[in-house]
């Protein structure tokens, strides 16, 4: 090995980042336990032990450091947003389907940490979410935290029609499409059990969860305040926009702001580095173009969120982002220059 | 005093490890047993030796005399016998050997006779001499010739010269002692090189944690009356002494690299450098010793003053080198070399030799893949974007590294200091760069080897046609004559016959040659087409002054 300075290092590591991110996740999942019940964490511990397995299996198979790698944390990162993604009473068998998809296929078929260009949750999402779209879509309504009945609906054969409700996101769409109803957003936002205040009901205080844990990850210098900044901003500023042109066709910012996964995609995963832009100029329009399509198909498509889709699709421009938006070197700022 | 400060990108504070070094004061170190002294101590040519074996040489007698435009003499440290001259290894991690001059103190320790120099009446060119002659070079770590730096630019003046006091490596304190203990001298030198450069200001730049060095150095530009003079405090963030980074904090100007700073109107000494100008000038004394902090993994942390070509472990030893003691390293943690050995003497560019143990740096955690999580670029104080530049020296992809600006980079190693997945990133650094070198060297001469050969093939197939051509007149003018003893009348028109084949001769060869031409002079420089044309024409005036003939 090679013996050259720095002789010393800062005390950081991998873990440290990525059990730091999972300690921000902590007020977003209480909350949403508190309104979804505890099938949150049954959830989350599927998709851990899952992520955990197959990490060690595909490292063993590929010849890498087991130990090293599996303590890294970064698993236990896609498990999370997985299980924190997926609807809470999703049969096992779909979060441990997808966590495998976002491990095996998203993470090491590419060669592992550092080396996916998509975001591997994201992947399993979206994989899931074609393949199985009406179990992806089923939420338990909100309040409904009946430990058992959830697990029957988890572990159970049949499934939970009774308790079942659409987020909502795809509640305001389907409603709003429904083409021999004269909906406007007004009426079906007032009329609806789905809706709370602002935003969903129980949602927007899950987004607030999600702030607090991400507004700590930026004092923590996890994360800079570029792509949530960017992405909340985009998102409000569409939504405002249209909502003016159109207020009974389109909701307004705060309730796209407040509403299914905007909060914790703003936070952690267009955030995710790996997959993500890394100048601060990439990182503003990697995050506006993300929150742009989420927009789009949240409004106009047939899915119950777009934010899957639409990290997906920008992460595919990361490295054309990261080429244009290299931030002039020292000495060179005053000119144009740069590379070319 | 408030003065605007500007900020430079990134920067880290690692724990700085000062404070043992600080406790006694600058002590002098003594005569070890023999003297290595090292030709080649200061950037640019290798310095002739002056001396041979079994000469006596006083103190401060020239043993390695500058040899080209960029060198540096170098002086013996005491007085003594020469006995040997010879190749031993270099303070350098690569372990290289070197010639070195071997020097036997004789204890008297006696000088050359020296003089102040009436440098104020001295020409520059003049007053450079002299400095190169002193073996003045930059105490900052480059070893870079002062003379060359000592120079107002283009535009005839400069608007400020920086004094590099900060010291920003953890555990050395050389400058920030001899600012303490010295200061005088440091100031005379600071004004000394004021008015070589015509600088409109002076500012010296010590990093805040060094109050007793700012108090210090304000009381001595009062006492010394210097004017134009300003000590300023910087705040304290590694890598503010580098002399980019300070030049920055102090005036706000960024210099690209490689461009000179005196384009700015800026120019950067290093506190020891100044104390060393003022010496060689106002002492007349060449430089043969400089103050060395031995700290780290010792009983007695200290300064000493350690006279050029000491070797390292006589230095140590004054120190109680603990029995765990595993490596030695000149320079700080974060930019030194680790030593091939404890035997290689003290240079120039010795400002601390960091004594090391397994405890103290343990080896790095297994490196882990590249996250990109950027925390490299939020360190990088020249704003490059490191891991760019390290996934690209990784696979090679050289051009593409050299694009991120991989020479801009100045290895300071703050991206490898917070890199969470613990890649030796400046080590890739060096790699890519060494390589690229390499590359440069290897190209240039096989360049020249295809010219060269090129060259010779065109010869080659010159001189077969000039012989073909030749032969042919030869040819025409024997059937000429043979046609002329026949036919007297005949005469005018066997000339004429025989003008023509040599001209067709003389032509069929020139198609030829130029048919060859090109592909031969495609690739030579202008200045070898140049001669390559006036030998042409020198031949053909040759020819055809024979042919006329």
């Amino acid at each position: 090995m090679l013996d050259n300075s720095p002789f010393f290092r800062q005390p950081a590591s991998v873990t440290s980042v990525m059990l730091r991110v999972l300690v921000a996740l902590i007020p977003g999942t209480a909350i949403y336990v508190w309104f979804f019940g505890a099938a949150v964490l049954v959830q989350i511990a599927i998709a851990s032990i899952t992520a955990l397995a197959a990490e060690a299996a595909v490292l063993r198979l590929r010849g890498r450091p087991v130990w090293m790698f599996l303590t890294d944390g970064s698993a236990l990162v896609t498990a999370w947003l997985i299980a924190l993604t997926f609807p809470p009473i999703a049969p096992w068998w779909l979060v441990v389907l997808g966590t495998l998809i976002a491990i095996v296929v998203a993470k090491h078929l590419y060669g592992g940490l550092g080396q996916n260009p998509f975001n591997p949750a994201m992947v399993a999402f979206c994989v899931m979410i074609v393949a199985y779209p009406q179990l992806m879509s089923q939420w338990p309504a909100v309040g409904f935290t009946d430990f058992h009945a959830q697990m029957t609906a988890i572990f159970g054969a049949r499934h939970l029609d009774a308790v079942v409700m659409a987020t909502p996101l795809d509640a305001l769409r389907t409603a709003l499409h429904t083409p021999e109803a004269h909906a406007t957003v007004a009426g079906v936002l007032g009329s609806n059990a789905t809706f709370g205040n602002i935003g969903g009901k129980g949602w927007e205080w899950i987004a607030v969860g999600y702030l607090v844990g991400g507004l700590w990850l930026i004092q923590q210098r996890i994360i800079t305040w570029h792509m949530p900044a960017a992405f909340l901003a985009t998102l409000a500023l569409i939504a405002g926009a249209a909502c003016l042109a159109a207020p009974e066709r389109f909701a307004g910012p705060q309730f796209h702001l407040l509403t299914g996964g905007a909060m914790i995609g703003a936070f952690f995963i267009v955030t995710d580095p790996v997959s993500g832009a890394t100048t601060p100029r990439g990182k503003l329009i990697f995050a506006a173009g993300v929150a742009l399509i989420t927009w789009i198909i949240r409004v106009f498509g047939a899915y119950p969120d777009g934010i899957a889709f639409a990290t997906l699709l920008m992460n595919m421009c990361v490295p054309l982002i990261d080429m244009h938006t290299q931030p002039p070197v020292f000495g060179y700022k005053g000119d144009k220059g740069g590379t070319s | 005093m408030s003065r605007r400060l500007f900020s430079f990108h990134g920067g880290v504070k690692p724990a700085y490890h000062k404070a043992p070094s600080i406790l006694q004061p600058i002590q002098a170190a003594p005569l070890p047993a023999e003297f290595v002294i090292p030709l080649h101590q200061s950037i640019g040519g290798i310095p002739r030796p002056t001396v041979t074996v079994g000469e006596r040489v006083r103190k401060g007698q020239m043993v390695g005399a500058p040899d080209g435009n960029v060198t540096s003499a170098v002086h013996a440290s005491t007085s003594g016998l020469v006995k040997a001259m010879e190749m031993r290894r270099m303070p350098h991690t690569s372990g290289l050997s070197a010639l070195c001059v071997i020097l036997e103190p004789d204890g008297r320790d006696e000088w050359i006779d020296h003089a102040p120099v009436p440098w104020r009446e001295m020409s520059p060119n003049a007053v450079r001499d002299i400095l190169r002659d002193s073996g003045v070079v930059g105490l900052g770590g480059a070893v870079f010739p002062s003379y060359l730096k000592v120079n107002p630019g283009k535009r005839g003046h400069l608007d400020t010269l920086v004094i590099n006091g900060a010291e920003c490596e953890p555990f050395i304190t050389c400058d920030d002692m001899q600012m303490r203990e010295r200061p005088e001298g440091v100031v005379r030198g600071a004004g000394i090189l004021r008015d070589l450069t015509q600088a409109a200001r002076v500012l010296v730049g010590i990093e805040d944690n060094k109050p007793e060095a700012i108090a210090a150095m304000k009381a001595a530009i009062e006492r010394t009356g210097e004017e134009r003079l300003e000590v300023v405090a910087v705040p304290t963030r590694y890598p503010a002494g580098g002399a980019k980074q300070l030049i920055r904090v102090l005036t706000g100007i960024e210099v690209p690299h490689g461009k000179r700073s005196t384009d700015y109107g800026v120019q950067c000494f290093n506190t020891g450098t100044a104390h060393a100008i003022h010496d060689a000038l106002e002492l007349g004394r060449p430089m043969i010793s400089r103050i060395v902090t031995v700290a780290g993994n010792v009983e007695r942390p200290g300064n000493f003053e350690v006279r050029f070509g000491t070797p390292m472990r006589e230095l140590v030893a004054l120190c109680g080198p603990k029995p765990d003691t595993d490596r030695l390293i000149m320079g700080g943690p974060m930019m030194g070399f680790r030593m091939p050995g404890d035997e290689v003497p003290v240079v120039k560019a010795t400002n601390c030799v960091l004594v090391g143990s397994p405890a103290m740096f343990p080896p790095p955690p297994p490196e882990m893949p590249c996250i990109r999580c950027g925390e490299c670029v939020k360190a990088c104080p020249a704003d490059l974007t490191p891991f760019e530049m390290y996934w690209f020296s990784r696979a090679k992809l050289f051009g593409k590294a050299q694009e991120y600006h991989l020479f801009d980079c100045i290895e300071c190693g703050c991206c490898a200091y917070v890199c969470p997945s613990r890649i030796p990133l400046v080590d890739y650094y060096r790699f890519a760069k060494s390589e690229i070198w390499a590359r440069e060297q290897e190209k240039a001469a096989a360049d020249q080897a295809r010219d060269y050969y090129e060259f010779r093939l065109a010869r080659e197939e010159r001189e077969k046609q000039e012989k073909a051509a030749k032969l042919a007149a030869k040819a025409a003018e024997t059937k000429a004559k043979l046609a002329g003893q026949a036919t007297a009348d005949g005469a005018a028109a066997a000339e004429d016959a025989h003008k023509a084949l040599i001209a067709s001769a003389m032509g069929k060869a020139k198609t030829q040659q130029d048919a060859v031409r090109p592909r031969n002079t495609d690739s030579l420089t202008p200045e070898q087409q140049a001669q390559v044309a006036e030998a042409e024409a020198r031949r053909t005036a040759n020819t055809e002054a024979k042919s006329d003939a």
